[in-house]
């Protein structure tokens, strides 16, 4: 795979292969809130294939959580012929965590055809999981066809509008945002004025000191416009955030983890459970990247998050899932 | 492989559908040779629309065919025109233009894929 060697390094997703020094780099970032390696005005995060580093972590923790991303159900084609059987590898391995997540975030794309089989599937893989709860956004390929009824009827029952809400745990705000749907031509995703002004009003009454973690599927940041990867109207929804101390973006979309921080505001992207996409630019389109079988699941993950009151970051690990 | 079988599906349909304002959407049927749907066909590869622009005489059937890996539509800006369901891979769709115009479309899936049908006015008498 055509990979920089300073990215290699930092993303290093093999267990014999992990450089000491560009891993304790990013061990510290895990924990402080330190940076990675900035490029192209972009942090680059990395995958963790050692659970052991994730609970020390997560053992301090106040409250942990786990994201899934883009599983993408009913996807068969070469990148990935099953991906019921790396879904499930990713519950696995959030079982398998000497740390019980509290819940799970999915962060869309939950089916590739917004099929009922699909979601059905995903259901029932997901009831294996030991963390009950799971919260969820849709992705665009959730509301195919029928402009997100279906998805509003499994999952939004008592969402707002398009299936957006906000909910509190342990003192961190989490607000779920839908930036998949009234997409206009020629443009990235949007929220729309109905949800921005939900928004503002959401989190009026917080302190500045409440930690907040905002998770919507397509990039609240602008990753890659020529690709679509940005979302048109998610400065509006930031300028509401940043008067808070700590802000955590989680977002899937783009299939490969990446990380920015803008002032008291951190985004980060997680990997999918179903296929990789190429990085910005390196490929004719973000299409499904098809990698030796050997690699796929190198290049799958799911990322989980510890809040520890008192620290001004959250911590976010990714781990692939071999 | 996948860009061989499509043009049967829309050939049989464009027989049906000629000068009727009507779309359709098939799946891939088994291989049959190529057809003159070819004329008016727009490739959807590499998230986007090729030609992008496209010109046709009034009461051509423009067709569409995805050969991505993950699924497109092709719906009018103006939300008027053209409106296919969601095309997964190798699926087609196709849709008759009656009246001359511009129109353009993208994906509602992929918002930054768009293009344009061009459709002029038949010529009465073709020049010689
Ligand atoms: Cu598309």
């Amino acid at each position: 795979m055509p990979r920089q060697k300073e990215e290699l390094i930092l993303e290093n997703h093999n267990r014999d292969g992990v450089d000491r020094r560009g891993f304790l780099k990013c061990m510290a970032w895990a924990g402080t809130g330190a940076l990675c390696v900035v490029k192209g005005g972009i942090l680059r995060s990395y995958s963790l294939s050692d659970p052991s580093a994730l609970a020390a972590g997560a053992s301090n923790g106040e409250l942990a959580f786990v994201q899934i991303s883009d599983s993408h159900m009913g996807f068969n084609k070469p990148a990935n012929p099953d991906v019921v059987a790396t879904l499930q590898a990713a519950v696995d391995k959030i079982n398998a965590a000497p740390v019980e997540p509290a819940f799970l975030l999915h962060t869309g794309d939950i089916s590739h055809l917004s099929k009922p089989a699909e979601f059905d599937t995903v259901d029932q893989v997901l009831r294996s999981a030991k963390a009950k709860q799971v919260f969820f956004v849709p992705g665009e390929h959730d509301v195919l066809e029928d402009n997100g009824q279906q998805y509003l009827d499994r999952y939004g029952k008592s969402a707002k509008g398009s299936g957006w809400y906000s909910f509190d745990q342990k003192g961190v705000h989490f607000i779920a945002l839908v930036n998949v749907l009234n997409l206009k031509a020629g443009g990235l995703g949007s929220l729309g004025p109905e949800q921005l002004d939900w928004l503002q009003d959401d989190v009026k009454g917080l302190a500045a000191s409440t930690p907040i973690v905002v998770f919507a599927h397509i990039p609240l940041w602008t990753v890659y416009p020529e690709w679509g990867w940005g979302t048109d109207d998610s400065a509006q929804a930031l300028a509401y955030l940043r008067r808070f101390g700590s802000v955590t973006v989680l977002n899937g979309h783009i299939h490969q983890t990446m990380r920015k921080v803008e002032g008291n505001i951190t985004f980060h992207t997680a990997m999918s459970t179903a296929f990789p996409q190429p990085q910005p630019g390196t490929a004719p389109s973000p299409g499904p990247m098809k990698v030796p079988a050997d690699q796929l699941r190198s290049l799958l993950g799911v990322t989980s998050v510890d809040y520890v009151p008192g620290r001004h970051t959250l911590a976010v690990v990714d781990s692939s899932l071999d | 492989m996948k860009k061989v079988i499509l043009g049967a599906v829309a050939a049989s349909l464009l027989v049906l559908s000629f000068g009727i304002s009507r779309d359709s959407h098939a799946k891939p049927a088994a291989s049959e040779p190529a057809n003159s749907s070819d004329k008016y066909q727009i490739k959807i590869d590499n998230f986007s629309f090729a030609p992008a622009t496209l010109t046709v005489p009034a009461g051509a059937t423009v067709t569409w065919v995805n050969q991505d890996d993950i699924p497109h539509t092709v719906i009018s800006t103006d939300g008027k025109e053209i409106k296919s369901p969601v095309l997964d891979t190798d699926e087609h769709f196709a849709h008759a233009f009656a009246r001359p115009g511009i129109y353009a479309y993208y994906c509602s899936v992929h918002p930054k894929m768009t293009g344009k049908i061009v459709v002029q006015e038949r010529t009465p008498s073709r020049p010689r």
